[in-house]
Protein backbone atom coordinates (compact mmCIF):
# COMPACT_ATOMS: atom_id res chain seq x y z
CA UNK A 1 0.00 0.00 0.00
CA UNK A 2 1.25 3.22 -0.84
CA UNK A 3 0.41 6.53 1.06
CA UNK A 4 0.23 10.17 -0.86
CA UNK A 5 -1.28 13.27 0.39
CA UNK A 6 -2.34 13.53 -2.99
CA UNK A 7 -3.40 11.62 -5.94
CA UNK A 8 -4.14 13.42 -9.00
CA UNK A 9 -5.71 11.21 -11.85
CA UNK A 10 -5.07 12.69 -15.64
CA UNK A 11 -1.86 14.28 -16.54
CA UNK A 12 -3.54 16.80 -19.24
CA UNK A 13 -4.03 20.52 -18.52
CA UNK A 14 -6.34 20.18 -15.92
CA UNK A 15 -4.35 17.65 -13.99
CA UNK A 16 -0.92 18.83 -14.26
CA UNK A 17 -1.72 22.38 -12.97
CA UNK A 18 -3.38 20.24 -10.28
CA UNK A 19 -0.30 18.40 -9.28
CA UNK A 20 1.99 21.34 -9.33
CA UNK A 21 -0.19 23.64 -7.45
CA UNK A 22 -0.62 21.41 -4.50
CA UNK A 23 3.24 20.22 -4.73
CA UNK A 24 4.41 23.69 -4.80
CA UNK A 25 2.39 24.43 -1.26
CA UNK A 26 3.75 22.04 0.14
CA UNK A 27 1.66 18.62 0.13
CA UNK A 28 3.15 14.98 -1.92
CA UNK A 29 1.52 14.38 -4.93
CA UNK A 30 1.19 11.16 -6.85
CA UNK A 31 0.54 11.92 -10.45
CA UNK A 32 -0.91 8.96 -12.54
CA UNK A 33 -1.45 9.21 -16.64
CA UNK A 34 -3.33 6.23 -18.40
CA UNK A 35 -0.98 7.33 -21.53
CA UNK A 36 2.73 7.05 -22.14
CA UNK A 37 2.75 11.03 -22.44
CA UNK A 38 2.43 13.79 -20.39
CA UNK A 39 -0.14 16.95 -21.28
CA UNK A 40 -2.91 15.14 -22.66
CA UNK A 41 -5.08 16.54 -25.56
CA UNK A 42 -2.38 20.01 -25.40
CA UNK A 43 0.32 17.98 -27.44
CA UNK A 44 -1.73 17.64 -30.38
CA UNK A 45 -3.08 21.18 -30.26
CA UNK A 46 -0.79 23.32 -33.02
CA UNK A 47 -2.91 26.35 -33.27
CA UNK A 48 -2.20 29.46 -30.63
CA UNK A 49 -4.53 29.68 -27.47
CA UNK A 50 -7.10 32.17 -26.64
CA UNK A 51 -7.46 33.46 -23.29
CA UNK A 52 -5.20 35.80 -20.98
CA UNK A 53 -1.25 35.90 -20.27
CA UNK A 54 -2.16 33.39 -16.48
CA UNK A 55 -3.31 30.69 -19.08
CA UNK A 56 -0.31 31.10 -21.80
CA UNK A 57 -2.70 32.86 -23.80
CA UNK A 58 -0.82 33.38 -27.56
CA UNK A 59 1.24 30.01 -27.27
CA UNK A 60 0.64 26.91 -29.32
CA UNK A 61 -1.48 24.21 -26.96
CA UNK A 62 2.37 22.07 -28.03
CA UNK A 63 4.18 25.06 -26.49
CA UNK A 64 1.81 24.81 -23.37
CA UNK A 65 2.33 21.70 -23.10
CA UNK A 66 6.29 21.13 -23.04
CA UNK A 67 6.19 24.47 -20.31
CA UNK A 68 3.71 22.36 -18.14
CA UNK A 69 5.60 19.28 -18.79
CA UNK A 70 8.57 20.62 -17.80
CA UNK A 71 7.27 22.31 -14.79
CA UNK A 72 6.00 19.31 -13.35
CA UNK A 73 8.80 17.38 -14.26
CA UNK A 74 11.11 20.47 -11.98
CA UNK A 75 8.82 20.38 -9.40
CA UNK A 76 9.51 18.94 -5.92
CA UNK A 77 6.82 16.43 -4.35
CA UNK A 78 5.49 15.23 -7.40
CA UNK A 79 5.51 11.32 -8.42
CA UNK A 80 4.57 10.73 -11.56
CA UNK A 81 3.11 7.46 -13.00
CA UNK A 82 2.98 7.28 -17.07
CA UNK A 83 1.19 4.28 -18.72
CA UNK A 84 -0.83 3.77 -15.24
CA UNK A 85 -4.58 3.79 -15.59
CA UNK A 86 -6.90 3.86 -12.21
CA UNK A 87 -8.79 0.51 -12.32
CA UNK A 88 -11.12 1.49 -9.32
CA UNK A 89 -11.66 3.36 -6.31
CA UNK A 90 -13.16 1.25 -3.18
CA UNK A 91 -15.13 3.29 -0.91
CA UNK A 92 -12.53 3.19 2.10
CA UNK A 93 -10.82 5.06 -0.42
CA UNK A 94 -7.87 2.85 -1.60
CA UNK A 95 -7.80 3.45 -5.03
CA UNK A 96 -6.12 0.46 -7.73
CA UNK A 97 -3.82 1.14 -10.38
CA UNK A 98 -2.72 -1.07 -12.85
CA UNK A 99 0.89 -0.11 -14.43
CA UNK A 100 3.39 -2.43 -16.23
CA UNK A 101 1.55 -5.42 -15.60
CA UNK A 102 1.16 -4.88 -12.18
CA UNK A 103 -1.41 -3.61 -9.89
CA UNK A 104 -0.59 -1.19 -6.66
CA UNK A 105 -2.90 0.04 -4.09
CA UNK A 106 -2.99 3.90 -3.21
CA UNK A 107 -4.42 5.39 -0.48
CA UNK A 108 -4.39 9.35 -0.76
CA UNK A 109 -5.60 11.96 1.88
CA UNK A 110 -7.08 13.63 -1.38
CA UNK A 111 -7.76 12.98 -4.98
CA UNK A 112 -8.06 15.09 -7.99
CA UNK A 113 -9.84 13.31 -10.92
CA UNK A 114 -8.91 15.09 -13.76
CA UNK A 115 -9.90 12.68 -16.65
CA UNK A 116 -10.52 14.68 -19.42
CA UNK A 117 -13.59 13.52 -21.61
CA UNK A 118 -14.39 11.97 -24.58
CA UNK A 119 -15.40 12.39 -28.40
CA UNK A 120 -18.79 11.62 -29.37
CA UNK A 121 -19.76 9.97 -32.51
CA UNK A 122 -23.07 10.27 -34.37
CA UNK A 123 -25.22 7.41 -35.83
CA UNK A 124 -25.55 7.04 -39.82
CA UNK A 125 -25.21 4.05 -42.54
CA UNK A 126 -21.57 3.12 -42.59
CA UNK A 127 -20.12 5.36 -40.00
CA UNK A 128 -17.55 2.25 -39.51
CA UNK A 129 -16.12 2.60 -42.25
CA UNK A 130 -11.95 3.13 -42.64
CA UNK A 131 -11.44 6.80 -43.29
CA UNK A 132 -14.02 7.98 -40.24
CA UNK A 133 -12.30 9.66 -37.71
CA UNK A 134 -13.00 11.39 -34.49
CA UNK A 135 -11.52 14.75 -34.28
CA UNK A 136 -9.12 13.61 -31.63
CA UNK A 137 -8.14 10.77 -33.38
CA UNK A 138 -7.39 12.71 -36.54
CA UNK A 139 -5.42 15.18 -34.73
CA UNK A 140 -3.24 12.11 -33.11
CA UNK A 141 -2.23 10.64 -36.79
CA UNK A 142 -1.52 14.27 -37.99
CA UNK A 143 0.26 16.23 -35.26
CA UNK A 144 1.44 13.76 -32.88
CA UNK A 145 2.74 11.55 -35.22
CA UNK A 146 2.69 13.25 -39.12
CA UNK A 147 0.63 10.77 -40.57
CA UNK A 148 -1.86 12.45 -43.39
CA UNK A 149 -5.00 11.10 -42.59
CA UNK A 150 -6.62 11.89 -46.21
CA UNK A 151 -6.34 13.96 -49.44
CA UNK A 152 -9.82 15.26 -49.15
CA UNK A 153 -11.86 15.39 -46.02
CA UNK A 154 -15.46 16.94 -45.15
CA UNK A 155 -15.61 17.85 -40.89
CA UNK A 156 -18.58 17.85 -39.71
CA UNK A 157 -19.12 20.47 -36.79
CA UNK A 158 -18.57 24.02 -36.84
CA UNK A 159 -17.94 24.37 -33.07
CA UNK A 160 -14.30 25.47 -31.93
CA UNK A 161 -12.80 21.68 -32.60
CA UNK A 162 -14.15 21.39 -36.08
CA UNK A 163 -13.56 24.49 -37.43
CA UNK A 164 -9.52 24.58 -35.75
CA UNK A 165 -8.75 20.91 -37.14
CA UNK A 166 -10.21 21.81 -40.09
CA UNK A 167 -7.60 24.72 -40.47
CA UNK A 168 -5.01 22.29 -39.50
CA UNK A 169 -6.10 19.99 -42.21
CA UNK A 170 -5.59 22.69 -44.46
CA UNK A 171 -1.98 23.20 -43.00
CA UNK A 172 -0.96 19.70 -43.34
CA UNK A 173 -1.86 19.89 -47.20
CA UNK A 174 -5.30 18.29 -47.20
CA UNK A 175 -7.24 19.75 -49.61
CA UNK A 176 -11.08 20.34 -46.97
CA UNK A 177 -14.13 19.49 -49.02
CA UNK A 178 -16.05 21.87 -46.23
CA UNK A 179 -17.28 22.12 -42.96
CA UNK A 180 -20.98 20.48 -42.24
CA UNK A 181 -22.67 21.91 -39.51
CA UNK A 182 -26.11 20.61 -38.16
CA UNK A 183 -26.94 24.05 -36.52
CA UNK A 184 -28.02 27.28 -37.89
CA UNK A 185 -25.05 28.82 -37.70
CA UNK A 186 -21.23 28.70 -37.01
CA UNK A 187 -20.57 27.82 -33.03
CA UNK A 188 -16.69 28.26 -33.50
CA UNK A 189 -15.32 31.50 -32.42
CA UNK A 190 -15.94 33.90 -35.87
CA UNK A 191 -12.52 34.69 -36.43
CA UNK A 192 -11.27 30.43 -36.67
CA UNK A 193 -14.11 30.73 -39.28
CA UNK A 194 -12.97 33.41 -40.99
CA UNK A 195 -9.30 31.38 -41.01
CA UNK A 196 -11.16 28.90 -43.12
CA UNK A 197 -13.10 31.25 -45.03
CA UNK A 198 -10.47 32.80 -46.77
CA UNK A 199 -8.81 29.82 -47.88
CA UNK A 200 -12.10 29.47 -49.61
CA UNK A 201 -13.63 26.18 -46.98
CA UNK A 202 -17.05 26.05 -47.73
CA UNK A 203 -19.42 25.80 -44.35
CA UNK A 204 -22.97 24.03 -45.16
CA UNK A 205 -24.67 25.46 -41.94
CA UNK A 206 -27.97 23.44 -41.30
CA UNK A 207 -26.85 20.30 -42.84
CA UNK A 208 -25.81 16.59 -42.01
CA UNK A 209 -24.19 13.65 -42.63
CA UNK A 210 -26.83 10.87 -44.45
CA UNK A 211 -24.88 8.16 -44.93
CA UNK A 212 -21.17 7.39 -45.58
CA UNK A 213 -20.29 5.33 -48.75
CA UNK A 214 -17.92 2.56 -49.96
CA UNK A 215 -16.55 -0.67 -49.98
CA UNK A 216 -13.59 -1.19 -48.16
CA UNK A 217 -12.95 2.36 -47.17
CA UNK A 218 -14.42 6.13 -47.27
CA UNK A 219 -15.10 7.16 -51.14
CA UNK A 220 -17.89 9.76 -50.37
CA UNK A 221 -20.91 10.77 -48.15
CA UNK A 222 -24.29 12.14 -48.79
CA UNK A 223 -25.03 14.90 -46.96
CA UNK A 224 -28.35 16.91 -46.78
CA UNK A 225 -29.96 20.44 -46.07
CA UNK A 226 -32.20 20.47 -42.57
CA UNK A 227 -34.89 22.18 -41.72
CA UNK A 228 -36.47 24.04 -38.74
CA UNK A 229 -37.03 20.88 -36.93
CA UNK A 230 -33.64 19.72 -37.53
CA UNK A 231 -35.28 16.97 -40.36
CA UNK A 232 -33.56 16.61 -43.52
CA UNK A 233 -35.60 18.01 -46.26
CA UNK A 234 -35.83 15.92 -49.08
CA UNK A 235 -34.98 16.42 -52.51
CA UNK A 236 -31.89 18.01 -51.32
CA UNK A 237 -29.63 15.14 -50.90
CA UNK A 238 -26.38 16.12 -52.14
CA UNK A 239 -22.73 13.39 -52.88
CA UNK A 240 -19.47 14.72 -51.83
CA UNK A 241 -16.63 12.41 -53.14
CA UNK A 242 -13.62 12.49 -49.64
CA UNK A 243 -11.70 9.87 -48.53
CA UNK A 244 -11.84 10.98 -45.23
CA UNK A 245 -14.85 11.80 -42.86
CA UNK A 246 -13.69 13.71 -39.17
CA UNK A 247 -16.33 14.02 -36.72
CA UNK A 248 -16.02 17.35 -34.65
CA UNK A 249 -19.45 16.61 -32.74
CA UNK A 250 -18.67 17.01 -29.26
CA UNK A 251 -17.16 15.67 -26.14
CA UNK A 252 -18.49 14.38 -23.33
CA UNK A 253 -17.13 14.16 -19.85
CA UNK A 254 -15.09 11.35 -18.67
CA UNK A 255 -16.57 10.61 -15.04
CA UNK A 256 -16.43 6.71 -14.51
CA UNK A 257 -14.21 7.37 -11.57
CA UNK A 258 -16.45 9.92 -9.99
CA UNK A 259 -19.65 7.74 -10.44
CA UNK A 260 -17.61 4.81 -8.44
CA UNK A 261 -16.24 6.96 -6.02
CA UNK A 262 -20.14 7.82 -5.28
CA UNK A 263 -20.20 11.27 -6.25
CA UNK A 264 -23.90 13.13 -6.68
CA UNK A 265 -23.83 13.29 -10.39
CA UNK A 266 -26.22 15.02 -12.19
CA UNK A 267 -26.79 15.01 -16.20
CA UNK A 268 -26.65 18.89 -17.83
CA UNK A 269 -26.34 19.15 -21.01
CA UNK A 270 -24.46 22.51 -21.45
CA UNK A 271 -21.47 20.51 -19.93
CA UNK A 272 -21.66 17.50 -22.34
CA UNK A 273 -22.70 15.02 -20.32
CA UNK A 274 -23.13 13.60 -16.41
CA UNK A 275 -20.95 15.62 -14.31
CA UNK A 276 -20.78 15.60 -10.15
CA UNK A 277 -21.90 18.21 -8.26
CA UNK A 278 -18.97 20.70 -7.03
CA UNK A 279 -18.28 23.74 -5.40
CA UNK A 280 -16.53 26.76 -6.18
CA UNK A 281 -13.14 24.89 -4.55
CA UNK A 282 -14.00 22.09 -7.07
CA UNK A 283 -14.90 20.13 -4.48
CA UNK A 284 -17.42 17.12 -5.04
CA UNK A 285 -20.11 15.31 -3.10
CA UNK A 286 -17.50 13.25 -1.68
CA UNK A 287 -14.93 15.64 0.82
CA UNK A 288 -11.42 13.87 0.14
CA UNK A 289 -12.58 14.53 -4.02
CA UNK A 290 -12.06 17.07 -6.30
CA UNK A 291 -13.06 17.11 -10.15
CA UNK A 292 -10.78 19.24 -12.59
CA UNK A 293 -11.58 20.14 -16.46
CA UNK A 294 -13.71 18.88 -18.67
CA UNK A 295 -14.48 15.86 -16.43
CA UNK A 296 -16.10 18.63 -14.38
CA UNK A 297 -17.96 19.99 -17.71
CA UNK A 298 -16.43 20.41 -21.07
CA UNK A 299 -15.15 23.44 -21.51
CA UNK A 300 -12.26 25.02 -23.04
CA UNK A 301 -8.18 24.02 -21.96
CA UNK A 302 -7.64 27.82 -20.38
CA UNK A 303 -10.45 27.06 -17.89
CA UNK A 304 -9.25 23.41 -17.56
CA UNK A 305 -6.22 25.04 -16.13
CA UNK A 306 -6.99 27.86 -14.00
CA UNK A 307 -9.36 25.04 -12.11
CA UNK A 308 -7.12 22.43 -12.01
CA UNK A 309 -5.19 25.44 -10.09
CA UNK A 310 -8.51 25.80 -7.90
CA UNK A 311 -8.40 22.09 -7.42
CA UNK A 312 -4.57 21.80 -6.14
CA UNK A 313 -4.63 24.87 -4.08
CA UNK A 314 -7.57 23.68 -2.40
CA UNK A 315 -6.44 20.20 -1.60
CA UNK A 316 -3.06 21.56 -0.09
CA UNK A 317 -5.67 24.09 2.05
CA UNK A 318 -7.32 21.35 3.22
CA UNK A 319 -3.94 19.87 4.07
CA UNK A 320 -3.17 22.56 6.16
CA UNK A 321 -1.08 24.63 4.19
CA UNK A 322 -1.81 28.10 5.37
CA UNK A 323 -0.55 30.21 2.76
CA UNK A 324 -2.76 29.85 -0.49
CA UNK A 325 -5.60 31.62 0.20
CA UNK A 326 -4.60 34.71 -1.90
CA UNK A 327 -3.56 32.22 -5.10
CA UNK A 328 -7.16 30.51 -5.04
CA UNK A 329 -9.13 33.23 -4.70
CA UNK A 330 -6.77 35.00 -7.51
CA UNK A 331 -7.29 31.74 -9.86
CA UNK A 332 -11.32 32.00 -8.86
CA UNK A 333 -11.22 35.50 -10.10
CA UNK A 334 -9.72 34.29 -13.15
CA UNK A 335 -12.01 31.70 -13.87
CA UNK A 336 -14.68 34.53 -13.59
CA UNK A 337 -13.45 36.73 -16.16
CA UNK A 338 -12.77 34.33 -18.61
CA UNK A 339 -16.65 32.89 -18.07
CA UNK A 340 -17.88 36.25 -18.01
CA UNK A 341 -18.68 36.36 -21.61
CA UNK A 342 -21.67 36.01 -24.48
CA UNK A 343 -19.39 32.95 -25.76
CA UNK A 344 -19.57 31.31 -21.83
CA UNK A 345 -23.48 31.70 -22.10
CA UNK A 346 -23.78 28.11 -22.11
CA UNK A 347 -20.80 27.29 -19.57
CA UNK A 348 -22.96 29.58 -17.18
CA UNK A 349 -25.89 27.80 -17.40
CA UNK A 350 -24.92 24.39 -17.03
CA UNK A 351 -22.51 25.45 -13.91
CA UNK A 352 -25.89 26.88 -12.40
CA UNK A 353 -27.16 23.63 -12.40
CA UNK A 354 -24.35 21.74 -10.38
CA UNK A 355 -22.93 24.75 -8.17
CA UNK A 356 -23.32 23.66 -4.80
CA UNK A 357 -22.12 25.52 -1.31
CA UNK A 358 -20.21 24.09 0.69
CA UNK A 359 -20.09 20.59 1.90
CA UNK A 360 -20.67 20.07 5.51
CA UNK B 1 -16.84 48.13 -39.74
CA UNK B 2 -15.66 49.20 -36.52
CA UNK B 3 -11.76 49.02 -35.54
CA UNK B 4 -10.63 50.53 -38.75
CA UNK B 5 -8.55 53.41 -38.69
CA UNK B 6 -10.03 57.10 -40.50
CA UNK B 7 -8.92 57.74 -44.20
CA UNK B 8 -6.22 60.40 -43.21
CA UNK B 9 -4.79 58.17 -40.71
CA UNK B 10 -5.02 55.06 -43.34
CA UNK B 11 -2.46 57.70 -45.69
CA UNK B 12 0.22 58.81 -42.81
CA UNK B 13 1.76 54.87 -43.03
CA UNK B 14 0.96 51.39 -41.63
CA UNK B 15 -1.42 50.47 -39.20
CA UNK B 16 -3.34 47.81 -37.82
CA UNK B 17 -6.15 46.81 -38.68
CA UNK B 18 -8.05 43.66 -36.20
CA UNK B 19 -10.83 42.16 -37.61
CA UNK B 20 -11.72 40.69 -34.37
CA UNK B 21 -15.37 41.13 -33.93
CA UNK B 22 -17.02 38.80 -31.36
CA UNK B 23 -16.58 38.85 -27.89
CA UNK B 24 -14.28 36.01 -27.19
CA UNK B 25 -12.07 35.74 -23.79
CA UNK B 26 -8.97 37.10 -25.65
CA UNK B 27 -6.45 39.43 -25.08
CA UNK B 28 -2.86 38.63 -25.77
CA UNK B 29 -2.62 41.51 -28.53
CA UNK B 30 -2.88 44.30 -26.01
CA UNK B 31 -0.01 42.33 -24.35
CA UNK B 32 2.08 42.17 -27.51
CA UNK B 33 1.73 46.11 -28.06
CA UNK B 34 5.03 47.82 -26.97
CA UNK B 35 3.73 50.84 -27.75
CA UNK B 36 0.21 50.27 -25.85
CA UNK B 37 -2.07 50.72 -28.51
CA UNK B 38 -4.49 48.00 -27.55
CA UNK B 39 -6.48 47.47 -25.43
CA UNK B 40 -8.84 45.22 -24.38
CA UNK B 41 -10.69 46.47 -21.27
CA UNK B 42 -12.17 43.10 -20.00
CA UNK B 43 -10.92 40.01 -21.55
CA UNK B 44 -14.26 39.31 -23.24
CA UNK B 45 -14.24 42.97 -24.77
CA UNK B 46 -13.15 43.34 -28.91
CA UNK B 47 -9.89 45.28 -28.82
CA UNK B 48 -9.62 48.63 -29.86
CA UNK B 49 -6.62 50.25 -31.54
CA UNK B 50 -5.33 53.92 -30.90
CA UNK B 51 -4.48 54.16 -34.80
CA UNK B 52 -2.34 57.50 -33.69
CA UNK B 53 -0.78 55.24 -31.09
CA UNK B 54 0.13 52.57 -33.61
CA UNK B 55 2.95 52.47 -35.89
CA UNK B 56 2.32 48.99 -37.55
CA UNK B 57 5.21 47.15 -36.15
CA UNK B 58 3.09 43.53 -36.63
CA UNK B 59 4.19 42.42 -33.29
CA UNK B 60 0.37 42.05 -32.12
CA UNK B 61 -0.56 39.93 -35.91
CA UNK B 62 2.45 37.47 -33.90
CA UNK B 63 0.59 36.59 -31.28
CA UNK B 64 -3.40 36.60 -32.29
CA UNK B 65 -4.36 33.13 -32.19
CA UNK B 66 -7.53 34.28 -34.29
CA UNK B 67 -4.55 35.34 -36.68
CA UNK B 68 -7.08 38.32 -37.06
CA UNK B 69 -4.66 41.38 -37.22
CA UNK B 70 -3.61 42.78 -40.74
CA UNK B 71 -1.15 45.71 -41.38
CA UNK B 72 -1.91 47.93 -44.21
CA UNK B 73 0.70 50.75 -45.34
CA UNK B 74 -0.90 53.47 -48.08
CA UNK B 75 2.34 55.26 -48.07
CA UNK B 76 4.10 52.35 -49.67
CA UNK B 77 4.03 53.41 -53.12
CA UNK B 78 2.49 55.60 -55.72
CA UNK B 79 0.62 52.71 -57.23
CA UNK B 80 0.62 50.08 -54.21
CA UNK B 81 -0.09 49.53 -51.21
CA UNK B 82 1.45 47.11 -48.60
CA UNK B 83 -0.91 44.29 -46.94
CA UNK B 84 1.14 42.31 -44.25
CA UNK B 85 -0.95 38.63 -43.44
CA UNK B 86 0.02 36.30 -41.23
CA UNK B 87 0.98 33.05 -42.80
CA UNK B 88 1.02 29.75 -41.61
CA UNK B 89 1.47 27.28 -44.17
CA UNK B 90 3.82 25.37 -45.91
CA UNK B 91 6.21 26.26 -48.24
CA UNK B 92 6.20 29.94 -47.43
CA UNK B 93 6.39 32.15 -50.75
CA UNK B 94 9.77 33.59 -52.88
CA UNK B 95 10.35 37.03 -52.59
CA UNK B 96 9.92 39.19 -55.47
CA UNK B 97 8.21 36.37 -56.90
CA UNK B 98 4.23 36.59 -57.42
CA UNK B 99 1.06 35.38 -55.99
CA UNK B 100 -2.30 34.60 -55.91
CA UNK B 101 -4.15 37.94 -53.75
CA UNK B 102 -7.39 36.38 -51.97
CA UNK B 103 -9.90 38.05 -50.44
CA UNK B 104 -12.15 37.29 -46.99
CA UNK B 105 -13.99 34.85 -49.06
CA UNK B 106 -11.24 33.06 -50.58
CA UNK B 107 -11.47 34.26 -54.15
CA UNK B 108 -8.98 35.61 -55.93
CA UNK B 109 -9.00 38.93 -56.87
CA UNK B 110 -5.47 39.34 -58.40
CA UNK B 111 -1.99 39.18 -57.80
CA UNK B 112 0.29 40.33 -55.29
CA UNK B 113 3.91 40.40 -55.33
CA UNK B 114 5.68 39.26 -52.27
CA UNK B 115 8.26 41.85 -50.95
CA UNK B 116 9.25 40.22 -47.41
CA UNK B 117 9.04 37.37 -45.57
CA UNK B 118 9.70 37.85 -42.08
CA UNK B 119 10.03 34.36 -39.97
CA UNK B 120 8.82 34.28 -36.36
CA UNK B 121 9.88 31.90 -33.96
CA UNK B 122 6.78 31.18 -32.79
CA UNK B 123 5.95 30.05 -36.94
CA UNK B 124 3.22 33.00 -37.35
CA UNK B 125 5.44 34.23 -40.31
CA UNK B 126 4.51 37.30 -41.36
CA UNK B 127 4.22 38.05 -45.29
CA UNK B 128 4.43 41.79 -46.96
CA UNK B 129 2.30 41.75 -49.78
CA UNK B 130 2.18 44.90 -52.44
CA UNK B 131 -1.16 44.98 -53.99
CA UNK B 132 -3.12 48.02 -55.58
CA UNK B 133 -4.22 50.62 -53.17
CA UNK B 134 -8.32 49.39 -53.63
CA UNK B 135 -7.49 45.98 -52.73
CA UNK B 136 -5.51 46.70 -49.77
CA UNK B 137 -8.67 46.22 -47.55
CA UNK B 138 -9.45 43.51 -49.26
CA UNK B 139 -6.67 41.25 -49.73
CA UNK B 140 -6.52 38.59 -46.65
CA UNK B 141 -4.87 35.38 -47.61
CA UNK B 142 -2.72 34.30 -50.64
CA UNK B 143 -2.10 31.35 -52.48
CA UNK B 144 1.16 30.06 -54.12
CA UNK B 145 0.67 29.79 -58.31
CA UNK B 146 0.70 27.01 -59.97
CA UNK B 147 4.42 25.43 -61.18
CA UNK B 148 5.82 27.70 -58.24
Amino acid sequence: MIDTDVLVIGAGPAGLLAATSAARAGVNVLLVERSERLGGQLIKQTHKFFGSRDEYAGERGIAIAARLVKETEEQAGITTWKNAAVAGIYPDGVVVIACKDSFYTVRPKKMVIATGAAEKTMLFPNNDLPGIYGAGALQTLMNVYGIMPGKRILMVGAGNIGVIVAYQLLQAGVEVAGVVEAAPRVGGYAVHAAKLARYGVPIYTSHTIKAAHGEEYLTGVTVAKLDECWQPIEGTDRYIAVDGLCLAVGLTPLTELCWQAGCEMRYVAELGGYVPLRNAEMRTTKPDLFVAGDAAGVEEASAAMVEGKIAGLSVAADLGCMNVTNELEHAKKQLSALRAGPASAKIRSGLSQILIGEVS
Amino acid sequence: MQNIPCEERLHKGPVAICECLQSIPCNPCADACPRQAITVAEINDCPVIAADNCNGCGLCMLHCPGLAIFVVDHTYSQEQALVKIPFEFLPLPKVNGSVEALNRSGECVGLAQVIRVQKSPNKTNVLWLAVPHELAMEVRAIRLQKEQ
